[in-house]
């Protein structure tokens, strides 16, 4: 199991959710995960365990979870919309949301219900911020 | 925590070179990983590794009463406990409550030094000077006297031992050494079910120590991999597994309760122990899920029979496990169980002492 050893990464074309979150929006659709900062913090993820594709879920709520081995996390919707992809590969091996968490460590994929909502999200420099206050 | 200030050890500097991830535990900015638990765990079950445990405290006693006050203040027999030796044992209430779990080592006929748990030395420190009051004795404070590093693993003898004049105390012993970069007071004690010495030395020489600790191969290792190592050992920590409202017949430390010596808490531990207590602390193994501090332990459908006090995921085994107060008649090893893992009912079973059996201690 590694963990990503690299300094902190912010992509300027994601948008974020307070809840240290993600979101790669294209069009209609999104594909959320949770950010370097999220991973970091937790510390190697042991589990993954999202919910099946057609769920609903809503932006604010929690619609997983992740599990270290210390701690915890509820994952933080950041648009409302319905899962039409999950990524099995991170629910087999949950460490790659550790070294890859923008990437491979995406968790699900989702068709929004309210796209205006992304205009709520923050962007890379207001989320750095965020971090540093 | 915002706005308030954490303490420090002698090797926070070490720690922030060696890219450590810093977290508040018990009100000390200590590493919790460097590069993760998980390898740090390895490294200390496969080899050997090196925590910073300077935010534990020390108590020492000395006088013509030292002995009698540290019998009457602690669970063990202290009277057993010959020069140069280290013993494990309680400090109790008058309740039998826990204040306190703690190693004491005899340095001398008349002179102990007790190392306490970082969150209890205040307490403790002022438990030690009520009681010492009638006692030819005195309690002092030498906390800041002493940075403390655990090397551990079945390579930590060989570590340690290159950097050492003469050879390393066995294990529950201690002894003065020199290590090179001064002189240092080595126990053959851990909290890791490994084999391996706890170093005690001036705080001014603990970042050169550390540093020819990791030069001679040890791997530095953060408090996650620590708590980890402990459980599959079943090493009860204090705050989590133990407290004031348990006594050590329920915490399952009667092995280190001698109510002959009359010390304070005595009295409710034999009436415990002669009529059996009702709960006790066992350890917990799941075949899915990790338990977590506070789930409920499930046993015969609904009923709820127990809680959970420490969990974690294994690294050695793979799996979660941890310990919990379950009621007595249910506590017996291989007694299935279920865990309610926030709302998930996750089956398992009472394990058995210790759940990682392959240490080198």
């Amino acid at each position: 199991m590694t963990e990503n050893a690299n300094e902190p990464t912010y992509p300027d074309d994601l948008r974020y959710h307070a809840e240290h979150d993600w979101a790669r929006i294209d069009g209609e659709e999104a594909t959320f995960g949770i950010t370097w900062y999220a991973q970091d913090s937790l510390g190697e993820v042991v589990f993954f365990d999202p919910p099946d594709a057609g769920t609903a879920i809503s932006k604010d709520a929690s619609y997983a979870e992740v599990e270290s081995v210390k701690a915890v996390s509820d994952v933080i919707s950041p648009l409302s919309g319905e899962i039409t992809e999950v990524n099995e590969a991170a629910k087999e091996n949950p460490d790659v949301i550790n070294s890859d968490p923008y990437g491979e460590g995406w968790m699900v994929k989702v068709k929004l219900s309210n796209p205006s909502e992304v205009d709520s999200l923050l962007d890379a420099e207001a989320y750095k911020k965020l971090l540093t206050d | 925590m915002r706005g308030m200030s954490l303490a420090r050890t002698p090797l926070y500097e070490t720690h922030v070179d060696a890219g450590a991830k810093l977290v508040d535990f018990a009100g000390w900015e200590m590493p919790v990983r460097y590069r993760g638990i998980v390898e740090e765990h390895l490294a200390v079950r496969e080899s050997c590794g090196v925590f910073d445990v300077s935010h534990m405290g020390e108590i020492e006693t000395e006088g013509p009463q030292a002995g009698e006050l540290l019998q009457r203040l602690l669970t063990n027999d202290v009277a057993s406990l010959e020069v140069g030796g280290a013993q494990y044992s309680c400090l109790c209430r008058e309740d039998g409550g826990v204040l306190d779990d703690l190693f004491t080592y005899r340095l001398a006929p008349d002179h102990y030094l007790t190392v306490t748990n970082a969150s209890n030395h205040e307490t403790d420190l002022a438990w030690f000077r009520e009681q010492a009051v009638g006692f030819d004795a005195e309690a002092a404070d030498r906390f800041h006297d002493y940075a403390m590093l655990a090397v551990q693993g079945p390579r930590a003898r060989e570590v340690v031992g290159s950097l050492a004049q003469g050879e390393l105390p066995k294990r529950f012993r201690v002894a003065d050494m020199n290590l090179g970069t001064g002189d240092a007071m080595v126990c053959g004690t851990g909290y890791t079910g490994e084999d391996g010495v706890e170093i005690l030395v001036p705080p001014e020489e603990a970042a050169a120590l550390w540093e020819e600790l990791v030069v001679a191969g040890a791997t530095p290792a953060g408090l996650g991999a620590r708590d980890t190592l402990r459980l599959e050992v079943n090493y009860a920590l204090y705050g989590n597994d133990l407290d004031t409202e348990h006594t050590p017949i329920e915490s399952s430390l009667g092995w280190i309760v001698e109510e002959h010596t009359g010390f304070i808490g005595s009295e409710r531990c034999a009436e415990q122990r002669e009529a059996g207590p009702t709960r006790i602390l066992v350890p917990l193994s799941l075949d899915e899920g990790i338990p977590r501090q506070g789930n409920p332990i499930l046993a015969g459908g609904e009923e709820e029979v127990g809680v959970v006090t420490s969990g974690t995921l294994s690294p050695s085994l793979g799996h979660g496990i941890g310990m919990g107060y379950i009621r007595t008649d249910l506590g017996s090893e291989g007694t299935e169980i279920e865990v309610d893992v926030r709302g998930k009912r996750r089956p398992g079973r009472i394990g058995k002492v210790p759940l990682y059996d392959g240490g080198s201690a």
